[in-house]
């Protein structure tokens, strides 16, 4: 997949070749995302993330925005709504039955579809994981929550070895459509074993497809698009999303909505510097932008919503505009998505950058418990207002890192 | 849930009769488990005193001439020698308990005005099992807990000061703030965590009483026969790692006691709704090693039980696996509706509050009087509210606090402090690492 955009992506010539070839004809239409199915075997799969160089918010004249949502009820519709539409989709996991979800995510679900498809689980993640995968290969879908993704490291092996990996290694030949989603990422005051961000380790691995979705639009689009890939999916939830409300229009409510898995969202246009953000830090990063507008610095802020299949174009073509680039995340920084990004930027983009790339992380210590610590381990609007700042007024080399 | 009381066929009990006593001894026949042990039920004339170094809490004084549980319901006017505990241990486990009660009712206080955060678990009706196991420990002894572990790190010895600090967050805490409610770890004591993943407390602990072994046999250092002590829930003893340990724990007999607190609850889930067997003692003999029940309110039982098998470790005998059927008084965590438990079985327990039980006993038998009672209540307020201000007035820690304590070795290179590599020093495998 990745030689297939070094093709697409490698220079002005080839870019508008790819924009001529994806306007001809082979961009998805919203009957493709809505199927279900497998899509055609010999279209390569990359062609659906679409390079699209104008990503404007919608237009007035698209349908009032009708109705807010919390993220918590956007995912409960989507789970609600799939588990409806195929019974051979069920859920499984701790607390997801009688008690309605640990963080009521599930809410319902039980009395609605009975306790033969909502399934509370004993506490072996590594034994349901398990059974989830191997249900998989038969056919059934099934969804496996995890308490939070930091107890799925009990079952990272089943993730990785036996759900990743296996259509590789049987040849195309066994499907795993499998969703492994929950909390990731800091919550508050929950210390180091429960704040940890999955996003680099999933993202490094190929055969997963890794999701964050931000708002309570991406929260249901990407999961309805989930549970129906043919594909494992990991979806990494954030627990202080989870009460946010968000406006949601009648689209987003129907239930045949999508969202597209490997296409990032240009959440805000600017023209000064491109920030990109996951999950929480999306918030984050939109505050900062209308700081930073109030001083003259615009910014375009990128929701990535895909870790794996990252979305480069998109990324590349945000930073060739503006000429600048921030990455934010809440997780460490070696090895972490902000520095993939600075990677394939470098990469593909080089030329264009007016700045040194600056990455902000979260700090490279396990989560303290204390509060004051633990503001201080995560990026804050302040931190990156100053990054922000700091990439647009200074062209020399960046000084090392402390 | 029912008290079952079978005894596995294949294997002699040591007790005499009463089938409706609520413990049971399940020790396997082979050989080299037989043990020289005195369990409950056995008519034994008053041992010796052990010589354990400064305490006296490894004595029995009196003769048991009946199994422990109808000894304590039934509770005879006897005179002192005849009774299972002395005056003095009985009052310290008293005091222990009522510590770990008003602790924990001071922090569920301290939480909703804001002062404590994130994820607390309290262990309220508990008590008697943590002051039954841990007040036979020594100091050297290791104690492995999961995130209900308040009240294991106040019996082990932690300051209730200490662990007040580090619940609030402050650089004053067992952990320096960085630890939190739930991974409490003290050097000095003995406590090797406070993990937030159940089961992952227990290889850890099996691995501390690999330690002892490791020292006696191959470092020939005679003097060490410490013992490790891992408590967990219901809900862990379906998790593989319990499984994996208790295997290797009884293969290379290593001297730990696995506590199992069950309180028929992890979370929302009831205990028989996620376990095949519910009987958890059971799980001992399947890999070798003796399973008890015990009833987890009385922490007489408890304590006998749990003198016997550490005891046992102690001895090189190796592990034993204990359930002690208990029952949390408050939700999961203070963050848990604590929706799904029957009234009714709330109350039945609340009836059997283990302190209440244990001052009925102490009165009852002329072991202290009233006014000696409530003495100990009044010190054990003084105690906590003094830890709280304590906490209070402890700074936060500092902003440079915040990367310091990843590594020992911070240089993270082998880097020593005069900047050379370590390895090319001449004294480098005796350890120079300086922090």
């Amino acid at each position: 997949m990745l030689g297939a955009i070094r093709r697409r992506v490698g220079g002005p010539q080839s870019l508008l070749n790819t924009v001529l070839k994806c306007k001809s004809g082979l961009e998805p239409t919203a009957a493709a995302w809505t199927s279900g199915g497998r899509r055609n075997a010999s279209e390569p799969q990359i062609l659906s993330t679409c390079f699209r160089p104008d990503f404007a918010p919608p237009a007035a004249s698209s349908p009032p925005r009708s109705g807010t949502m919390t993220v918590r009820d956007a995912l409960n519709s989507a789970i609600d709504e799939e588990m409806a539409a195929d019974s051979k989709v069920f859920i499984i996991g701790e607390e997801v039955g009688e008690y309605q979800g640990a963080y009521k995510v599930t809410k319902g679900l039980l009395q609605k579809f009975g306790p033969d498809r909502v399934l509370d689980t004993p506490i072996t993640e590594a034994g349901f994981t398990g059974i989830g995968v191997g249900s998989a290969f038969y056919g059934l879908k099934p969804i496996v929550e995890f308490m939070t993704f930091n107890f799925a490291m009990q079952a990272i092996d089943h993730i990785i070895n036996s759900a990743a990996k296996t259509h590789y290694m049987s040849g195309g030949k066994i499907e795993v459509p499998i969703v492994f989603r929950g909390p990731n990422g800091a919550a508050a005051g929950v210390a180091a074993q429960h704040s940890q961000c999955f996003a680099a380790w999933y993202g490094a691995c190929p055969g997963l497809k890794v999701l964050a979705p931000y708002n309570a639009e991406d929260a249901r689009g990407l999961l309805k698009a989930a549970i129906r890939d043919p594909d494992p999916v990991v979806f990494l939830e954030n627990e202080l999303m989870y009460g946010e409300t968000f406006t949601v229009s009648d689209e987003v409510l129907d239930p045949s909505f999508t969202l597209p898995i490997g296409k990032a969202k240009v959440e805000r246009q600017g023209t000064d510097l491109t920030m990109t953000a996951f999950s929480k830090m999306v918030g984050t990063c939109l505050k900062a932008a209308e700081e930073l507008a109030k001083e003259g610095i615009s910014v375009e802020v990128i929701n990535l919503r895909s870790i794996r299949p990252l979305d480069r174009a998109t990324i590349n073509a945000s930073v060739r505009k503006t000429s600048r680039l921030l990455t934010v995340e809440e997780g460490w920084p070696q090895h972490g998505v902000g520095a993939e990004i600075c990677a394939s930027v470098v990469e593909q983009s080089f030329e264009y950058l007016d700045a040194p790339i600056e990455r902000i992380c979260g700090a490279d210590v396990p989560m303290p418990y204390a509060a004051n610590l633990e503001r201080l381990a995560v990026p804050q609007l302040e931190d990156i207002i100053r990054a922000a700042k700091r990439v647009c007024y200074r062209s020399t080399q960046q000084r090392a890192a402390a | 849930m029912a008290a079952s009381m079978v005894t596995c066929a294949a294997v002699p009990t040591l007790r005499s009769g009463a089938s409706r006593s609520t413990n049971s001894v399940v020790e396997s026949s082979a050989a080299k488990f037989a043990s020289k042990s005195s369990f409950l039920g056995l008519n034994v004339r008053a041992p010796t005193v052990v010589a354990a170094a400064s305490s006296s809490r490894h004595s029995v004084a009196g003769k048991v001439s009946a199994s422990a549980s109808e000894l304590v319901q039934a509770k005879p006017k006897s005179k002192a020698d005849d009774l299972l505990i002395t005056r003095d241990e009985v009052l310290d486990v008293y005091e222990d308990m009522v510590l770990g009660r008003s602790f924990e009712d001071m922090c569920a206080q301290m939480y909703y005005r804001g002062k404590m955060f994130g994820f607390v678990h309290l262990y309220n009706g508990q008590e008697a099992v943590s002051s039954g196991v841990i007040r036979l420990l020594k100091k050297e002894d290791f104690v492995t807990s999961t995130y209900r572990d308040h009240v294991h790190a106040l019996s082990k010895g932690v300051p209730a000061r200490l662990v007040m600090a580090e619940l609030f967050g402050k650089s004053t805490g067992c952990c320096r703030g960085q630890g939190g409610s739930m991974h409490m770890f003290s050097k000095e004591h003995g406590l090797l965590g406070g993990f937030a993943f159940i089961g992952e407390g227990i290889p850890v602990a099996t691995g501390a009483a690999f330690t002892t072994k490791y020292k006696r046999e191959v470092l020939k250092d005679d003097k060490a026969d410490a013992v490790s002590v891992a408590f967990f829930g219901d809900g862990t003893c379906n998790n593989g790692q319990f499984f994996e340990c208790l295997n290797m724990a009884a293969l290379w007999k290593l001297p730990i006691v696995f506590v199992v607190e069950n309180n028929l609850w992890a979370i929302g889930m009831s205990h028989v709704r996620a376990t095949s067997v519910p009987e958890i003692w059971k799980k001992g003999p399947a890999f070798g090693m003796p399973g008890v029940h015990v009833d987890g309110m009385d922490v007489l039982k408890v304590r006998e039980v749990a003198k016997e098998a550490i005891e046992r470790a102690r001895r090189g005998e190796g592990p034993t696996l204990i359930e002690c059927e208990t029952y949390r008084f408050r939700g999961h965590s203070l963050a848990d509706p604590d929706e799904l438990r029957n009234p009714a079985e709330k109350a039945h327990y609340a009836a059997r509050d283990p302190i209440s039980a244990l001052k009925k006993y102490i009165l009852e038998n002329d072991l202290a009087t009233e006014a000696e009672l409530k003495a100990i209540d009044k010190k054990i307020d003084d105690v906590v509210e003094d830890a709280v201000e304590f906490a209070d007035e402890s700074p936060l820690p500092v902003r440079s606090q915040l990367l310091e304590n990843v590594f020992a070795d911070p240089r993270g290179f082998g880097i020593g402090p005069d900047g050379k590599y370590r390895c090319e020093d001449p004294g480098f495998t005796a350890g120079t690492a300086q922090v």
